[in-house]
């Protein structure tokens, strides 16, 4: 008989074993008989008029079976499709492109190499036409307007707005000293290391499709699919959606791409499954981007840096289509966590999204709906405020945090944070990096000409979206799922409505069921992914995987306890009432020798039920948040700079982060390092970049930089643990929470070892270039 | 036009026609359906792909099957022995040194190669070893503690006396 390791236990991964051993089922892995490839051909233009596609070499080529162009889908109505945000997108353009390596048309072919073949051989001709690029000029109304199917004739999407616009400005007048910078985040790219792809597979004897597919939220999928294609007589029954082992996701994978349409509608022509997978350079260049946020930032303080208020004004640069993946009531995301870990009474923000010639973006990197631009806006504005007023930045911070006894604590946007206690992780932040000390050691070094800078964050998230009052995407509630079926000798098949992408659910919801159940949790099967089976659910992202689904687990399990107690109550000839829980079994109160284990229980669910109740051990529970959860962390980061090359180095990193109670510590870990990795990146490597023409100059792996382990450093962890009231077992989520948390470290830190040069902002990556070029303008340069 | 070739995978021959423009991945993957060596890229830059080639790391998207014809290469699919884990494959389990366990099977093949040479290496000469394996999931922080597992395991000082 095993033991139940339940919240706390650095458990072991179950999904290990197949991964270690080449046995994982990725996208590509997936081979069905008679399979075509499909591959798609690009525009090399931001923007273009189509003069004319030629198909015939393609069809031509050895192993083409079919090239399809957006003329070709205008019969079945799918030249375009929906949006997760009550927008459209081109599915394959009729006669305009509108970003560089949009979809233009699809070859398929018998192999991966004969479709390639095909796409070299497709003949287009273009006119082009003047691109769109830059947000701002796009508002102004001399700008061509790019979407000519609107009838709304502006780049302007939407306009969205939080807060007291008046009572902000008058605090601002009201205050001795304001700071105001324009603090630019720009467009990144998730760069999972598996790019995205799909099976489709059509039976037109049963006229029903099975997608395998990379994607995060499998249900959804299915929903949409069924949308797009209900009049043509594809009803949701006839549609499975499988989401396979996904080799990284960080929201690349919830949004619908056109490549998934085009296998579909491909497979339903040729009747014969189609495979459709992304060759790294097109995921870089045309889909799965972040960011992208033109932030004006100000904050309004007393003398003494009490802070009275603050405003922020963004212009979100979407590409040319609105196809982010945010709460529909919310298409600039959950930006309103802006204030902070902050008391600050009165705020405002107002959010334009704007349409270019660029692919569409607004997609989260590894973060709740724009919550790390938020972070990132407010704590660098923290650090300009703390230089004005010549402050230590953790003192001013001390100074204005939400106080442990404030909590639940409601933030001039509305938001009502759960628990929190900032000031005693920036405590233990510095106590572990020896702050005080530091602080000395930078004054040494600048006294000898060395660059060192010392930089805070200390942040608060908002994940686990959502409440269904507030948070739905396409009018469906942002519940999530999970169904336990507890079998006659007490073995458990546990299926969810999420989608694990590396985050270990297999093992971490099991353990959940065994905390609940006392059952091992090497006796419990977790599945994920499969629509035909699983509980409906909103997938992963946005850290909402433990406090939805896994609440959704506790539940159940919860629901399946109760009923074992009427069983046992009948074993044991008790009242219900007299019944004592203890992990895996009831006792009778005050005789511990009268119990019956919860597989005792399993068993008689089956075997001897009481009259009238019905048999079996199962539950299902749709669990519906009451609110978000608000995880938080304290960093701080060192860096050295090389006056000679502008290299930032980062010297030390200690991440104190509150998630909550925590399932499986080795995990959580693990998704820390992994979180701060991936805010280290933006920070100082990545960007995507365009050239004058719309032309994506950062398109490979050789131009887009992903952090290797050479610039990873040994990333020093530590945790608080202030639970979540609200969540059944008190957890919050961590996944994003370092990706949050660290850029806004690690650029405070670089202007802190520039700020007696007089710099006081500088927009992420920090690479050599551009910190050489402000070393060299202010004189400093060796 | 094809070509004949036997390319020795994990100790068996593989022989088929191939097109000299075919891909070692390729063969690897769709030829010998051995899908655990990965493709992350098409620049030679993240290593999803690596295998060992005549005992040294490769990146198998980056040599055509026809190069590879007469010699031997070990797969993720090669490293368990009679039913046993490598030191490597269990150090990655040990340490929680894969996530979603994509970039695994190339930065196991990486580092076995590196093992093959190195004991007791210093972290700074592990993570130079594997800056040619790019890994979006873990930080690389357990990546190198997995593979300080597996080169103490494999080169512990023989057992002695008594
Ligand atoms: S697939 Fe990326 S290096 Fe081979
Ligand atoms: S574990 Fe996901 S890329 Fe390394």
């Amino acid at each position: 008989m095993g033991v139940a390791h339940g919240m706390g236990h650095s458990v072991k991964r179950k999904e290990d074993a197949r991964f270690l051993r080449g046995r994982g089922n990725y996208i590509d892995d997936i081979k069905l008989p008679g399979m075509l490839w499909l591959d798609i051909v690009r525009s090399p233009l931001a923007h273009a008029k189509i003069v004319n596609i030629n198909k015939e070499k393609a069809l031509a080529t050895p192993g083409v079976a079919a090239v399809i162009t957006g003329a070709d889908l205008v019969p079945y109505k799918l030249e375009w499709m929906p949006t997760l945000m009550s927008d459209r997108q081109m599915v394959l353009p009729v006669d305009t492109v509108m970003y560089y390596a949009q979809e233009v048309a699809a070859v398929i072919a018998t192999s991966r190499y004969a479709a390639a073949d095909g796409v070299a051989a497709v003949e287009v001709d273009y006119e082009p036409l003047e691109p769109v690029l830059d947000p701002k000029k796009a508002l102004l109304p001399d700008s061509p307007v790019i979407r000519f199917d609107r009838e709304e004739k502006s780049n302007r999407i939407w306009h969205w707005e939080a807060g007291d616009r008046q009572g902000t400005d008058a605090a601002f007048k009201g205050s001795d000293v304001v700071v105001a910078e324009d603090i630019y985040i720009p467009r990144i790219h998730v760069a999972s290391i598996e790019t995205c792809g799909c099976v489709a597979s059509w039976d037109p004897m049963e006229g029903h499709l099975t997608l395998y597919m990379t994607t995060q939220a499998p249900h959804a999928i299915r929903t949409v699919v069924a949308l797009v294609t209900g009049h043509l007589g594809l009803h949701e029954h006839k549609i499975r959606v499988v989401s396979p082992d996904i080799g990284g996701g960080f929201g690349g994978k919830v949004p619908v791409y056109p490549g998934y349409v085009l296998a579909v509608a491909a497979s339903v022509l040729t009747g014969k499954p189609v495979k459709w997978i992304e060759d790294r350079s097109e995921n870089l260049q045309a889909d799965s981007f972040a960011r992208d946020y033109h932030i004006h930032a100000e904050l309004a303080a007393q003398k003494d840096g009490k802070l009275n208020a603050l405003r922020m004004g963004v212009v979100a640069d979407h590409g040319a289509f609105d196809s982010a993946a945010n709460p529909s009531k919310f298409p600039a995301g959950l930006f309103s966590i802006c204030t902070g870990s902050y008391d600050i009474k009165t705020a405002f923000t107002e959010v334009d999204g704007v349409y270019t010639n660029k692919p569409p973006g607004g997609i989260a990197y590894r973060c709740s709906f724009r919550v790390t631009e938020a972070v990132h806006a407010v704590e660098r504005m923290m650090d300009v405020l703390a230089q004005k007023l010549k402050m230590d930045p953790a003192d001013l911070r001390a100074l204005n945090f939400i106080r442990p006894e404030q909590f639940p604590y409601k933030s001039a946007f509305g938001w009502e944070y759960d628990s929190g206690n900032y000031q005693g992780a920036l405590d233990k932040a510095k106590q572990i990096i020896g702050y005080d000390d530091l602080r000395k050691e930078q004054a040494e070094k600048r006294a000898r000409g060395e660059l060192m800078g010392i930089g805070l964050s200390t942040f608060t998230e908002i994940v686990g979206a959502g409440p269904s009052h507030t948070f739905d995407i396409l009018g469906i509630k942002m519940f999530d799922s999970a169904e336990i079926r507890v079998h006659p000798t007490g073995r458990v098949i546990a299926r969810f409505g999420t989608k694990s992408q590396g985050q270990g659910h297999e093992t971490t919801y099991a353990q959940i069921i065994a905390q609940e159940l006392g059952i091992p949790e090497e006796h419990i099967a977790v599945e994920e992914g499969d629509t035909d089976t699983a509980p409906y659910g909103l997938g992963t992202y946005a850290s909402r995987s433990t406090p939805t689904a896994g609440a959704a687990g506790a539940m159940a399990a919860r629901k399946i306890r109760e009923k074992a107690r009427k069983i046992a109550a009948h074993l044991l000839e008790a009242n219900e009432a007299d019944l004592e829980w203890e992990t895996g079994k009831f006792f009778v109160k005050g005789v511990p020798s009268r119990s019956k284990t919860i597989q005792e229980i399993a068993f008689a669910a089956y075997t001897n039920h009481p009259q009238g109740m019905e048999a079996g051990l199962e539950a299902v529970d749709y669990y519906d948040p009451p609110n978000l959860t608000f995880p938080f962390g304290a960093y701080i980061c060192v860096v050295d700079i090389d006056r000679g090359t502008g290299e930032v180095k980062i010297h030390r990193f200690v991440a104190v982060d509150d998630c909550g109670n925590i399932i499986n510590p080795m995990i959580v870990d693990g998704q820390i390092h992994g979180g701060l990795t991936m805010g280290m990146a933006p920070a100082l490597l990545e960007e995507i970049v365009y050239d004058e023409n719309g032309v994506n100059l950062t398109g490979t792996f050789m131009d887009y930089l992903l952090p290797t382990a050479m610039e990873t450093p040994k990333w020093e962890l530590d945790k608080t643990t202030t639970p979540s009231p609200h969540h059944p077992f008190g957890a919050k989520g961590v996944g994003e929470s370092a990706t949050v948390g660290a850029p806004p470290a690690i650029a405070n830190a670089v202007v802190d070892a520039l700020s007696h040069l007089g710099v006081t902002n500088m927009d992420i990556p920090l690479t050599p270039q551009k910190v050489w070029a402000v070393l060299k303008e202010k004189g400093a340069a060796l | 036009m094809t070509q004949k070739i036997t390319i020795n995978l994990n100790g068996a021959d593989v022989t088929a026609e191939v097109e000299p423009r075919l891909l070692l991945v390729h063969f690897i993957r769709e030829v010998a359906n051995l899908t655990g060596t990965h493709i992350g890229c098409d620049t030679t830059s993240c290593g999803a792909c690596s295998v060992v080639l005549d005992g040294k790391a490769v990146k198998s998207c980056t040599l055509f099957a026809v190069q590879a014809d007469g010699r031997r290469i070990m797969t993720v699919e090669g490293l368990v022995t009679g039913g046993q884990l490598h030191p490597i494959q269990e150090g990655f389990h040990e340490k929680h040194g894969l996530q979603c366990g994509f970039c695994t099977p190339g930065m196991m093949m990486t580092s076995y190669a590196f093992l093959q040479n190195h004991a007791h290496a210093s972290e700074e000469e592990i993570r130079w070893a594997i800056s040619g394996n790019l890994c979006r999931c873990t930080g690389y922080v357990n990546i190198v503690e997995a593979i300080k597992y597996a080169d103490a395991k494999l080169h512990a000082p023989a057992a002695g006396g008594a």
